[in-house]
């Protein structure tokens, strides 16, 4: 096991507790650099949470995580975010009063190195342009790019949420729900765009929609009261009887 | 690098013409206003404008709502008047022009300080913080007479130092000159204020202002971002602290008082804080409500007040938006059918402002000005305060105006929600 590349995002015994309810128990997960990892689960088995943990918005209460074997735990979010995670939201979560094409230059600027400078012109940097033009062109979103991001449509709105995510070049994402709320045509562009993107990077995803899930991941791992009950490829999860009985009546999984 | 540089912008052109043209009416208004009193008026005007721009670095570009601002314009003009004391005895060789420096340096290091405990917290928490850090340098500033002044304050003499560049007679004695030294100072910080909202930093706070939470998951320390803006916006602060030293040759605790720091906020939020150029406005606004209005005038505060909680209720994004909406109106062809209710609601309006000057002022006298007899002179008209006739037609106008105020205010509101929602429906289908 030793011998064994460094994961690109590692649990070990991770625990959350909020008060005395445990929504999170003991969960461990490796996740190879350069796979497509799904978390699956039903509603309120503290998925959105695993996310908010491994992203900093939350403390855990007990384990540890670890980005390309670097301790994160306890880490604030920009810290991770510099350290090369970066996440997107369930609910879609911009900065609504800049336009499309500001919301994705805000993204990159830190990863260029621009930071909190306030001596450089930014109209004159032509780095932060060129990228952020290029993720705009990415995401579809070149025909929008002076209108407020508040203005967007909703499916815009989600395409936007995953261009600021990856803007900044991390090389592990987390999406969650990216596709919640399309229509099938929607979801549909929205996985090619997410396969698009993520292209060379690890990618760990939410996400309900199981003909999304069993299109993009290469291992699924699911989520139940805040265990994972099982971890494998797409084939191994569709015959595992333990994940049968938690969708039991769901067809979902049989897509 | 030098194909950019060829690049015709028309951006660019334009904002040149801007500054040019501010530039130029800075140098050319007082060959109209050349009276004393104008003087006075602009050179205030200038201070307050640097001053109300500083705030809305926080207010409208990094969305910190501040009650305590006036403590950095405050403090920098402490440190001013000792400076400029200590030019005038001779102990410190430094030129006049460059004490706002002073004030400004002086400005920044007190947000270095404060601002590393307001910053902590946003929202609420940053506002409360902000008016309790206010009332202890207000508090202090009256515990300290060595360097505050106690109630009298510190005066100094702007005259007494070398003239500037050895030009004789360019002492800063004469109005005229301190107006073209604030003037200067109004222009740079303008343009500097401006020049920071282009920047990484101004680009990232506006991200801070829209959303915190995201700010942080794209690399952003947001306590970092917001502790360096509220630094910067407290060196212009403190430049306009030094600036009102130079100008009232006086500092006393009521610099650094929250009268002040509500009154910053007032301009900012009149003018318009989605806007650089708003809290331009609304400095100049202010400033002819406080000084100008006050010459005519004991309600001057009341009508300040008055005017504040309409531009709230009917304009909430101030003066600069209420103006850069009717072009957007002009621009979308759509005024037309907004003319006559405009026409309508202006008149009205006016017939209201009117009764309601009337009512204030016949209330004022009776209340305030017992000693100068029942009479009022008002637009010309004599009204006898202790006779029916003036106040029956005072109430009468007021209410006529009232009611035919209200019924413009609908139907122009009925045309005006049209027309903007066909522009935005435009916007959102043709990108």
């Amino acid at each position: 096991m030793s011998s064994l590349p460094v994961p690109a995002l590692e649990l070990v015994a991770v625990s959350k507790q909020f008060g005395r309810t445990e929504i999170i128990r003991d969960v461990s997960l490796q996740v190879p650099r350069g796979e497509r990892h799904a978390i699956i689960g039903p509603n309120g088995a503290g998925k959105s949470t695993l996310f908010n943990l491994i992203s900093g918005r939350f403390n855990v209460t007990a384990g540890t995580l670890r980005l390309n074997g670097v301790d994160i735990t306890r880490r604030k979010p920009f810290e991770i975010n510099r350290l090369g995670l970066s996440r997107s939201f369930q609910i879609t979560n911009l900065f609504h009063r800049l336009s499309v094409f500001e919301n994705l230059r805000c993204s990159v600027l830190w990863s260029l190195g621009h930071r909190y400078s306030f001596w450089k012109n930014l109209n004159k940097l032509a780095d932060a342009e060129e990228r952020a033009e290029s993720i705009l062109d990415q995401v579809g979103l070149k025909r929008r790019r002076d209108i407020a991001a508040g203005l967007l449509t909703y499916a815009e709105q989600r395409a936007l949420e995953i261009g600021i995510t990856i803007a900044g070049g991390a090389d592990v994402i987390l999406l969650d729900e990216p596709t919640a709320g399309m229509s099938r045509a929607e979801s549909k562009r929205a996985v090619e765009l997410i396969r698009a993107v993520t292209q060379d990077k690890t990618l760990v995803m939410v996400e309900h929609d199981m003909s999304v899930v069993f299109d993009l991941a290469d291992r699924i791992s699911v989520l139940v009261y805040g265990q994972v009950i099982a971890s494998g490829t797409p084939t191994e999860i569709r015959g595992n009887d333990a994940v049968r009985e938690a969708y039991l009546g769901q067809p979902a999984v049989t897509t | 690098m030098q194909q950019t540089a060829l690049t015709f912008r028309p951006l660019n052109f334009g904002r040149w013409v801007v500054w040019g043209f501010t530039a130029l009416l800075f140098l050319v208004l007082p060959a109209f206003f050349s009276k004393g009193f104008a003087l006075t008026l602009m050179s205030q005007m200038g201070i307050t404008i640097i001053f109300a721009l500083s705030y809305n670095m926080l207010l409208g570009q990094s969305g910190m709502l501040s009650f305590g601002h006036a403590v950095y314009s405050g403090l920098g003009a402490f440190f001013a008047i000792h400076a400029l004391r200590w030019i005038d005895t001779g102990a410190l060789a430094w030129p006049t022009s460059l004490l706002p420096l002073i004030g400004g340096f002086a400005g920044a290091f007190f947000g270095v300080i404060f601002g590393y405990l307001t910053t902590r917290r946003a929202g609420t928490p940053f506002a409360m913080i902000t008016l309790g850090i206010g009332e202890m340098v207000f508090a202090a500033s009256l515990m300290f007479p060595g360097f505050f002044g106690g109630e009298g304050g510190v005066t100094a003499d702007r005259a007494s130092g070398s003239s500037f560049l050895g030009i004789p007679g360019l002492t800063f004695g004469p109005q005229i000159q301190v107006y073209y030294l604030i003037a200067v100072w109004c222009f740079v910080c303008m343009i500097a204020m401006f020049a920071l909202t282009q920047t990484p930093l101004g680009r990232i706070a506006n991200a801070v202002r829209d959303n915190p939470e995201r700010a942080e998951f794209i690399g952003y320390n947001t306590q970092r971002v917001r502790w360096l803006m509220l630094i910067l916006s407290s060196f212009f602060a403190g430049i306009a602290g030094g600036l009102s030293a130079i100008n009232f040759e006086i500092v006393s605790a009521e610099n650094v008082s929250a009268v002040r720091s509500g009154g910053v906020l007032l301009a900012a939020f009149m003018g318009g804080a989605a806007f650089f150029f708003g809290p331009i406005l609304g400095a100049v606004v202010f400033v002819f409500f406080a000084v100008a209005l006050s010459e005519y005038t004991k309600a001057w505060q009341l009508y300040l007040g008055v005017f504040f909680v309409l531009l709230v209720m009917y304009a909430p994004g101030g003066l600069s938006s209420l103006i850069l909406m009717n072009l957007r109106v002009l621009k979308f062809k759509k005024f037309a059918r907004l003319r006559d209710p405009y026409v309508g609601l202006l008149l009205a309006a006016l017939a209201l402002a009117f009764g309601t000057v009337l009512i204030i002022e016949l209330m004022y006298h009776v209340t305030l000005n017992v000693g100068q007899g029942p009479e009022v002179r008002l637009f010309g008209f004599v009204f006898d305060t202790t006779r029916a006739p003036g106040w029956v037609f005072a109430v009468t106008t007021l209410t006529a105006a009232a009611v035919a105020f209200e019924f413009y205010r609908r139907r122009f509101k009925q045309y005006w929600d049209e027309a903007q929602v066909e522009i935005e429906d435009w916007i959102r289908e043709n990108p």
